[in-house]
């Protein structure tokens, strides 16, 4: 058994972020991670983040990340890396598979559940074949991997995630055949949509994957255009060559374990599907138990490490390393700085998605920071 | 051969401990610390196994150890998620049929 304070589970953004926090106050912290390494989804955002300049913005991913582990290293936080959390039973024992061949338990007086997100997938025949896969995965394997999964790629999903991994791809090395948009409109950010544009590669809007072809991997995609209620039109499939589909069709939050420690969730669409019931201070409807990030509503890295400390400050105060006054304060100030981050067009519907789930949360989250 | 050696962004690939890996009996060349699928990727490698029932072809989906398209039998253990699993020297690495079989008694 170890036993700590405070166990987070996830190195990502959010999870770092929360972990440096809740250090500096003097909390004692264990960092859980199934991966080899820490950085969640960081290390391969090597685009420059928007936002002001208090969030880093014109920094890339890859440097936000490294300035978050440099840290954490320097304050000595405790990581347990390669370590699978399976389970969670009373809101304060964690079951650990260490390393894939060992179990641990941990015992920890508060949790943050910091497990970020999962790629959605679409179905239609030949989605299985080797070779499509989500854009994410792509991501994963050119910027942190360095290997190219493909050569020919065709993106379906015009949102940020589909613009700046076609971008990705282009500067991988690979050819961007097209980027497909169910939607009549195009839905990522201006300026990565216009780099892409700019390559030279088509954006087709109204427009789906109808099949894809190939024996053991993709060989060609049959794609079609979609009438106003996304029913596709008879007689307007084209067939393009492509040895890799990217599916960059949104995100759903990693939410097992805060459904396992019987947290109350909440539905809304706009955040992603069912989400941890959380508060102004990131506490969930279980006692002793906060999340950060990506499960609590999918955004992006920047709002990430503001949960993460938001989730850090306040599970410091309640183990009584920070006054209820000074974690007041400094949570008014991260929610003022996650507000900016959350304006503009695509922040706005993100905005109100919160305000929903901080009205929830603030009514029927009863336990009381000590 | 799908190494990406230079980058834009990233700079020129630092250079890595090469190790040996087998891949159903026969050797390639992997990078020390790299996971198990890309090394597959970067020797054009794409199936990572065949299903249960319809014994189709599989490949990575998520490569973040979420999706197990990507299993694979490694060192005699089945169900190994190779995308966020590190090659180490000598592994042995079998394309997996369904479910898969542990080959060795003592892991069983
Ligand atoms: C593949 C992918 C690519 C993305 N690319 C972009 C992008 O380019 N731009 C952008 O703005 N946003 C992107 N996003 C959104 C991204 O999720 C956020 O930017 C940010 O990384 C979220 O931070 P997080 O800390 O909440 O989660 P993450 O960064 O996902 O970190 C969560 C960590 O927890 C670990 N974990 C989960 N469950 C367990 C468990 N049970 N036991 C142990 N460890 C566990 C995960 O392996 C991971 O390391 C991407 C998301 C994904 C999934
Ligand atoms: S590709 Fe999804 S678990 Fe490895």
């Amino acid at each position: 058994m170890i036993q700590t304070e405070l166990a987070i589970v996830g190195a990502g953004p959010a999870g770092l972020s929360a972990a440096i926090e809740a250090r500096r106050a003097g909390a004692d912290v264990l960092l859980i991670d199934e991966n080899a390494r820490p950085g969640g989804q960081l290390f391969k955002q090597i685009h420059k983040f928007f936002g002001s300049r208090a969030h880093k913005a014109g920094t890339r991913g890859i440097n936000i990340g490294t300035e978050l582990l440099r840290e954490s290293q320097e304050l000595g936080i405790r990581t347990c890396l390669k370590g699978e959390v399976c389970g969670i039973e009373n809101g304060q024992n964690l079951w650990v598979v260490i390393d894939r061949n060992r179990s641990e338990i941990v015992k920890a007086k508060k949790i943050i559940l910091a497990t970020g997100a999962t790629e959605n997938a679409v179905a239609f025949p030949g989605w299985d074949l080797p070779g499509i896969m989500g854009a994410g995965a792509a991501q994963t394997m050119i910027n942190v991997n360095r290997v190219l999964p493909g050569r020919k790629v065709l993106m379906l999903g015009s949102g940020n995630v589909g613009v700046i991994v076609s971008y990705q791809l282009l500067q991988a090395g690979a050819d961007v055949v097209a980027v497909l948009e169910a939607a009549p409109k195009l839905g990522g950010y201006g300026v990565h949509t216009a780099k892409v544009a700019r390559a030279g590669v088509p954006f087709y809007v109204s427009h789906t994957v109808k099949q894809a072809f190939g024996t053991d991997h993709v060989e060609a995609v049959e794609i079609v255009k979609l009438d106003a209620s996304f029913n596709q039109i008879p007689g307007t499939e084209h067939i393009m060559e492509a040895d890799t589909v990217c599916l960059a069709t949104g995100l759903t939050p990693l939410t097992e374990l805060a459904w396992l420690a019987g947290c109350k969730f909440k539905y809304l669409p706009a955040l992603g599907g069912h989400l941890p019931i959380h508060d102004d201070r990131m506490r969930t409807t279980k006692e002793n138990i906060f999340v950060a990030g990506d499960i609590t509503g999918i955004e992006e890295a920047s709002t990430a490490m503001e949960e993460g400390r938001l989730a850090g400050i306040n599970a410091a105060a309640d183990l009584g390393y920070i006054s209820e006054e000074e974690a007041k304060i400094r949570s008014r100030e991260i929610w003022d700085s996650l507000n900016c981050l959350r304006s503009g067009y695509f922040g706005q519907k993100r905005r109100e998605s919160k305000d929903l789930m901080l009205q929830t949360g603030n009514e029927v989250i009863q336990w009381k920071i000590h | 051969m799908n190494r990406i050696i230079h980058h834009p962004i990233l700079g020129e690939k630092k250079p890595s401990k090469e190790v040996v890996i087998y891949v159903d009996d026969k050797p390639i060349i992997a990078h020390e610390g790299e996971m198990i699928a890309a090394a597959l990727i970067a020797n054009g490698i794409f199936i990572n196994r065949y299903t249960l029932h319809k014994h189709k072809p599989r490949g990575i989906y998520c490569a973040i150890g979420r999706c197990t398209d990507c299993i694979m039998t490694v060192d005699g253990v089945p169900n190994i998620r190779t995308c966020i699993t590190e090659v180490k020297e000598g592994m042995r690495i079998t394309t997996q049929k369904g479910a898969g079989v542990w080959q060795k008694e003592d892991q069983q």
